[in-house]
């Protein structure tokens, strides 16, 4: 074999590997991107400062169950007497801690986290804006919300009545006293 | 003489004096043991019933000082529970009792204490939450070693790892915070004097913790955690769906600086969002999102939505989304920063490079080197399953 052989082979290898190495990428796993993705999407809506611990424990459950992505959503209320597109530094200050307590139980886990922040004239109104934009699988509330904070009784009606989604309401049970609040936040947020 | 720095008190709406089911938490911090955190407490316990409120003593650590001891005379204690663990009867707060004689207000030291399994609750902040959700105020004594974001940095400077934390979160929603400021040579004067600990455990401690160099240090991260605290409480009210919700994002800021978060449309991004908006807060700083877009490049269903979410998610925290179509990531980010004036850049977790990318010098370290003077922070990704999954 001569030289000149030799030399293309090697050429036409290093070619060969640069090339694989450009489209594989490394460990020869597929990027995120393209891995089968969980297709089913359980919101998780919440306004006031805590949620219930079985709430997202229901979460967890169905998310193991059918591989699907938890989406906690933040809930905010947009006063009349301001525009509906203002911004709400007050209310997220409370609302942005617990939605990473959440997110960080959630990822312990390992369930797949995708959060949401929707605004509206109430709770309902921020969940139907919610709804018109994006289509969840599941709905996850707790019956015992404080009206007076988020999704009333008339709220969970509506639901049941007008979202096209499997919605699962929780009953509030006697053991049910624990809730998850910004103040579980591990470390400095 | 111990100085005072106080994080103002955020104000209660009509509505909330009204209809209050929370109560307040003082929080008196101190750099370490002996700077007069308890005494401050008792202290104010003492104002409370000269006031006529019902006050009373749910957990008191004196540690055989008779200054301590002293002051609380006159104040109602309510006594300790006993909890059995391996045949040993230890003694605890007891939260039941608290909850049942529902005073206005009561006094608990050591908020960061480990309670004894069997107890209700694992922490001592868990059975103050408690409390204060049943409308107790509660004022407590916490050292600045006991926060969780500091406790590395803590255990660097000191060389001692304090193992009972409690989370940032619980501080930051204190009512107020106190510091309770002494130089560390006047602490130290009251160590050797028998002011702190008991004699035979003074030698042990100016050999261990009690180093000047040690003191200065935390009473250095004390006082920042404090200017910090009161920098966060000047921008939020608890005001709810009222003018003041614009005041609070009209408010003047304390330091000129300027944040620009580096997003994708990808779920992970909501967190960095957050963080950086959350650090934007504490600097009192504006925040820019910006996605440079690669030119041409078409968005996945998934994208589209991760996208409208982050836009949505930037509207409603004030802050300014930007998106700049170009090839060259860095260049992109280097213009933004010039013209926007950004002094901080956070950035997420690259995605693995392919090819010859690999060979290419990170981002994070391009930024650097081409944006001297701008500070730059990469944020954890922990939004997605196989980060998760990582030991």
């Amino acid at each position: 074999m001569s030289a000149a052989t030799v030399f293309i082979i090697a050429a036409a290898g290093v070619l060969v590997g640069i090339a694989a190495g450009y489209w594989l990428p490394p460990h020869g796993r597929l990027p995120s991107r393209d891995r089968p993705r969980p297709v089913r999407r359980i919101l998780l809506p919440f306004s006031g400062e805590a949620i219930s611990r079985r709430s997202l424990e229901a979460a967890v459950r169905l998310a193991k169950a059918e591989n699907a992505i938890v989406m906690p959503a933040f809930l905010a209320r947009v006063p009349m007497n301001l525009p509906l597109e203002t911004a709400l530094p007050v209310q997220c200050a409370r609302g942005m801690p617990l939605l990473e307590a959440i997110e960080q139980r959630l990822v312990a886990q390992g369930i797949s986290v995708d959060s949401r922040v929707g605004r509206g004239r109430s709770a309902r109104d921020a969940l139907r804006k919610l709804l018109d934009e994006e289509h969840f699988d599941r709905i996850i509330v707790s019956a015992d919300e404080d009206p007076k904070a988020g999704l009333g009784y008339d709220d969970l009606r509506w639901m049941l009545e007008r979202v096209p989604a499997e919605i699962l309401i929780l009953r509030t049970a006697p053991e049910d006293t624990r809730r998850i609040s910004a103040n579980t936040v591990s470390g400095h947020f | 003489m111990s100085e005072e720095i106080t994080a103002p008190a955020v104000p209660l709406t009509e509505s909330e004096s009204a209809d209050r089911r929370r109560g307040r938490l003082k929080v008196f911090l101190g750099m370490a043991a002996g700077v007069g955190k308890t005494f401050r407490m008792l202290l104010e316990g003492r104002i409370e019933l000269q006031a006529g409120h019902d006050v009373v003593i749910g957990l008191l650590e004196t540690h055989g000082r008779a200054e301590t001891a002293e002051l609380a005379e006159g104040l109602p204690i309510l006594p300790r529970m006993r909890v059995s663990y391996r045949q040993t009867v230890l003694e605890e707060m007891d939260l039941a009792a608290i909850l049942r004689r529902a005073p206005e207000v009561c006094l608990i030291d050591e908020l960061a204490h480990t309670n004894a399994p069997g107890t209700e609750h694992a922490k001592r902040y868990e059975d103050v939450e408690e409390i204060l959700a049943a409308g107790i105020d509660v004022v407590s004594t916490l050292n600045v070693q006991h926060l969780e974001s500091l406790n590395d940095h803590i255990t660097e400077l000191s060389g001692i790892r304090v193992r009972e934390t409690i989370p940032d979160a619980i501080l930051a929603r204190a009512d107020e915070v106190v510091l309770i400021d002494v130089t560390p040579e006047a602490l130290l004067e009251r160590l050797r004097a028998g002011k702190v600990y008991p004699a035979e455990r003074i030698d042990a401690a100016l050999n261990n913790f009690f180093k000047v160099e040690n003191l200065a240090a935390l009473r250095e991260v004390a006082l920042r955690q404090v200017a910090e605290e009161v920098g966060a409480k000047r921008l939020t009210t608890e005001l709810v769906g009222s003018r003041e919700e614009s005041l609070a994002a009209d408010a003047p800021q304390a330091v000129g600086e300027r944040l620009l978060a580096l997003v994708e449309p990808y779920s992970g991004a909501q967190r960095l969002v957050r963080r950086a908006w959350r650090s934007a807060q504490r600097l009192g700083a504006e925040l820019d999102l910006l996605w440079v877009r690669p030119p041409g490049r078409r968005l996945s269903e998934d994208e589209e939505r991760s996208l409208a979410a982050l836009r949505q998610l930037a509207s409603v925290l004030d802050a300014r989304m930007l998106e700049e179509e170009s090839d060259d990531v860095a260049a992109a980010i280097v213009d933004v920063v010039s013209r926007r004036g950004s002094t901080y850049i956070l950035v997420g977790r690259s995605r693995p490079a392919r090819g010859l990318g690999r060979l290419r010098v990170p981002l994070p370290q391009r930024l650097m080197e081409r944006l001297p003077g701008v500070d730059v922070r990469i944020v954890a990704d922990r939004s997605s399953r196989s980060s998760a999954e990582k030991p």
